[in-house]
């Protein structure tokens, strides 16, 4: 079992670890095969339903109950006690542990078996309990491998989802001490025999479980081996650990959640088991012929996050592992280096509540901010947010960074920010040689950035250029305004150009504040709160007098965050303001397509892939626009594999962690050019950036432009 | 039959049938019963999961002799059962003491209290230990179902449910094909602490 480290893992440390594991070529293969194989299998689960209204169903059923938490805890244990039952509640991890510990030692237990609990990983309990002398069998296949090879599970509900049958096999010869076949169904089998002597010999078993019902003071399990039946009916003793956010008020909000849990964390319609103990039930050679139970109920600290208004929903998680299912970054380095025992997006959280800062320091930088997380969570929890939001804690606690401080800083003044991305453009001169492009990178970038060709400045800014490509309309359709995000303006204004000739053509008219200044995410993204704040403040006094029908914006991310984050972020300071500006925000793909309704015109032909931006399709919902409009440009749309994958840009992502960016990319690169397209086409200068500069390092021959440009 | 019944009934047999349950309908218990024997004796003798243990009493039948439990048969039931299986020869009918085989029995014969229709499920009231038992330490289990006990979906029968988890003592399973693991490179294999496979009986409602 991993132990709590003595020494807080440093940053370099941590990405020697993710170098190492991105040279795992099993891992990465058994990845992605997961990946792709995922989507399928929830789609066909969830075949013919209303997916979104049942988590919606999910997200009320626990936010309602995490409210009730203390009163559903009161009735749980009324009925419980009635039952028969001793119930525990463990205020720290160390609680739950030491009372286990106790209950082992006063029942006289020796061999103990346990069920799969995620709980139990999060208190370290098996050391524990090993420390006094007991044995501890693992039943869950996964969670025996990974007991035998002294790790950690690398999936909630995969545990050994890293691991080869080879490797597997040879951990079994080991075991048996007779050689085993690196075949599956066999080495199931070798697992069923050496386990079920485990289960025959055993004192006490201990399983965890997804749902406490307090109107019957019920629990629930859900497993697919069976191996929790044969641990709680066995052994004369039962203790289940709960944390006490699986508390539900009666089993019919049990069942709700048990549709969506198997559908979304394994693409099964339901587990081959689900077993409801009410106990203590029947145990022929226990005295009195019935078991001992005891259920630990586990604070932890759930109690503290259920009274924080921004995180109490981290507890409307019931451990699906969908999380991790489709992050780009846990695709590329599995669970070990995505999480410390909580893995996936939930983990990035909640080690920091769990196992503490320096524990989470390192891994909550790891997210590229793309948003696949949110959108798959079966409860509905803001996962990319949250995980942001504890960036900024651990920043404000431990202080920030210079470099961040800095950026912050310069961020909240426009002018200054400007003035400083005009000077550097000066300054680049020597190193782009009058290219478009950054040559060498210079030294504030490390040698492991230069997997793509970045960009250099523009001699000439949007904001310098609109003056001149502005032309006053009589009777416009439409008025707009844009919001152009510092990326277009300081580096790729030609995207924006573009976009003026079509918005000329198709008669709207534009206006563009010179007061806006950066959309606020990459301050967000870095963890810089306040700076975030102060520039939606300003960009939203710079918007506030135009008299416009919408704010047309090219960039995604930006569109996404004026959207979608930055009403939030203001809410207690203009927050009618803020929503009025969001209600304007639209992409140019949804403006052009829907709005306007620009004509199908002549155009080459050619086959055109499009990279679906992350904060487009699941930040905006926008999905189709881009497409009929890469059609009606007269070239000829063509789909490709993971076409909404992140392109592994994520801002300050690809800054920090470059080497798991690169990987995401070439991914992404490999995947258009399987499809026959040369044209690359995106609507947000972020993944131009990536895309544009990945195809020109890895030699490609693949354009990759904004969509704008099209036309 | 009305036309929920064979709904769910339908339905119950296809979501039954994709998690490799086999399902069979049956025109009433004695049929089932019959049916459970025939399965039984066409079966390999269990593959014993404890090195040196005592396969059943009858030292005539050998290695052929076969162990099925049926422990929550009323006692007519069992008693015909038992007639059957003693005439059959190879078959050993046990009703009580399953922990004294922990190398595993051939089968488990249970009666079920429920199915439900949308996820091909059986719900087993397990109270009892033997009933428990006779469903984990076999090789097949045999489920005894009521067409008329089809449920549409486990929440439309949340207050039979209720009322079952109600009870102290309570210990009731939902029960989807056999016990399985993905666990490794993500293959499937069923049977790893439970049965290899499930069977299905399906009794027809008028009987």
């Amino acid at each position: 079992m991993k132990e709590k480290k003595e020494k807080a893992e440093c940053l370099k440390a941590y990405k020697v670890r993710l170098d190492a594991a991105l040279e795992n070529t099993f891992l990465r293969t058994a990845m992605d095969n997961f990946a792709v194989a995922y989507r399928t299998s929830r789609e066909n689960a969830f075949a013919g339903m209303d997916v979104d209204a049942m988590i919606q169903e999910v997200a009320d059923i626990k936010a309602d109950a995490i409210k009730n938490n203390e009163a559903l805890l009161e009735e749980f244990t009324r009925k419980a006690v009635a039952n028969g039952i001793h119930v525990h509640l463990a205020d720290t991890a160390e609680d739950a542990n030491r009372i286990i510990g106790e209950i082992a030692q006063k029942t006289g237990s020796k061999r103990i078996v346990k069920s799969k609990s995620m709980t139990a990983e999060e208190t370290h309990l098996n050391p524990w309990l090993e420390n006094l002398g007991l044995e501890v069998t693992e039943t869950d296949l996964g969670e025996w491998i990974v007991q035998l090879r002294h790790e950690g599970p690398s999936h909630m509900v995969m545990p050994a989802i890293h691991l080869s049958r080879f490797q597997v096999a040879d951990l079994f010869t080991d075991v048996t001490g007779t050689t085993q076949d690196a075949e599956i169904e066999r080495l199931v089998k070798v697992a069923r025999r050496q386990l079920r002597k485990k289960y025959i010999d055993a004192d006490m078993g201990i399983t965890g479980a997804n749902y406490a019902v307090a109107g019957t003071g019920t629990i629930g399990i859900a497993t697919n081996e069976g191996n929790a039946r044969l641990v709680s009916t066995l052994p004369k003793v039962h203790v289940a650990l709960i944390g006490i956010d699986k508390l539900l008020p009666t089993i019919k909000e049990a069942l709700s959640i048990n549709r969506v849990l198997p559908k979304n964390a394994t693409g099964q319609a339901i587990t081959s088991y689900v077993t409801w103990i009410t106990g203590p039930s029947e145990c022929k050679p226990a005295a009195g012929g019935k078991r001992e139970m005891h259920i630990v109920f586990l604070d932890n600290g759930r109690k503290k996050i259920a009274a924080d208004p921004v995180f109490a929903q981290v507890l409307q998680c019931i451990r699906c592992g969908a999380c991790a299912n489709v992050c780009p970054v846990y695709r590329m380095v599995g669970g070990h280096q995505l999480g410390y025992v909580y893995i996936g997006a939930i983990g990035l959280i909640t080690t920091y509540f769990f196992h503490g800062r320096e524990n989470a320091r390192n891994l909550v930088q790891n997210c590229t901010n793309c948003g696949a997380c949110k959108a798959v969570c079966a409860a509905g929890i803001d996962l990319p947010k949250l995980i942001k939001e504890i960036h900024a804690r651990i920043l404000d606690e431990e202080g920030h960074p210079l470099k961040s401080l800095m950026l912050g800083k310069v961020l909240k003044n426009r002018k200054l920010f400007h003035t400083l991305l005009r000077t550097a453009k000066l300054a680049q001169k020597p190193v782009t040689g009058g290219t478009p492009y950054l040559r060498h990178l210079p030294m504030i970038f490390s040698k492991e950035h230069n997997f793509r060709v970045l960009p250099a400045i523009a001699e000439t800014p949007f904001r310098d250029r609109f003056e001149r490509l502005n032309s006053p309309l009589k009777n416009p359709i439409h008025k707009i305004a844009l919001f152009s995000g510092c990326v277009q303006d300081f580096v790729y204004p030609e995207q924006l150009e573009a976009a003026m000739k079509s918005f000329a053509r198709a008669n709207v008219s534009v206006s563009f504040p010179m007061g806006q200044s950066c959309c606020g995410l990459p301050a967000q993204m870095m963890g810089e709160k306040d700076a975030a704040r102060d520039v939606a403040l300003q960009n939203l006094v710079a918007f506030e007098n135009e008299d416009v029908d919408y704010i047309v914006t090219l960039c995604a991310s930006c569109g996404s965050h004026l959207k979608n984050s930055l009403p939030d972020l203001v809410k207690e300071y203009a927050p009618e303001k803020a929503a009025a500006f969001a209600k304007k925000i639209i992409p140019f793909s949804q403006f052009m397509n829907k709005i306007v309704g620009v004509e199908p015109m002549e155009g080459k032909g050619r086959k055109t892939a499009f990279h679906s931006p992350c904060h487009l399709c699941r930040g905006l919902g926008v999905r189709q626009d881009p497409k009929d409009l890469i059609n009606k440009s007269g070239n000829c749309y063509v789909a490709t594999a993971e076409e909404e994958t992140c392109c592994g840009f994520g801002g300050s992502f690809s800054a920090n962690f470059p080497a798991v960016s690169q990987e995401i990319l070439t991914k992404k690169l490999a995947d258009v050019e399987a499809s026959g397209a040369d044209l690359l086409v995106t609507e947000c200068p972020g993944c131009v950036m990536q895309l544009r500069g990945g195809a020109l390092k890895q030699g490609r021959d693949i354009q990759v432009i904004h969509l704008s440009e099209l036309f | 039959m009305n036309v929920t019944l064979k709904e769910n009934t339908q339905e119950f047999i296809e979501k039954a049938s994709l998690v490799s349950a086999r399902v069979y309908r049956v025109k009433d218990l004695a049929s089932a019963l019959d049916k459970a024997l025939e399965l039984c004796r066409l079966k390999l003798p269990c593959d014993s999961q404890m090195e040196s243990e005592q396969k059943g009493t009858d030292p005539m039948a050998g290695e052929k002799l076969r162990i099925m439990a049926a422990p929550n048969l009323d006692e007519a039931d069992f008693t015909r059962l038992d007639k059957a299986c003693r005439e059959a020869g190879d078959v050993q009918l046990i009703s009580e003491n399953l922990r004294a085989y922990p190398g595993g029995i051939d089968m488990g014969v249970t009666l079920v209290d429920f199915g439900i229709a949308e996820t091909g499920t059986l719900v087993l009231n397990s109270d009892s230990e033997e009933t428990r038992l006779s469903t984990m330490l076999c090789e097949t289990h045999v489920a005894i179902l009521n067409e008329g006990k089809i449920k549409k979906t486990a929440l439309s029968m949340a207050d039979e449910l209720n009322d079952l988890t109600g009870q102290a003592s309570s210990y009731t399973a939902f029960i989807t094909g056999a016990s399985r693991t993905a666990d490794i490179e993500r293959v499937l294999a069923l049977g790893v602490h439970g049965p290899l496979e499930l069977v299905i009986l399906l009794v027809e409602a008028s009987s």
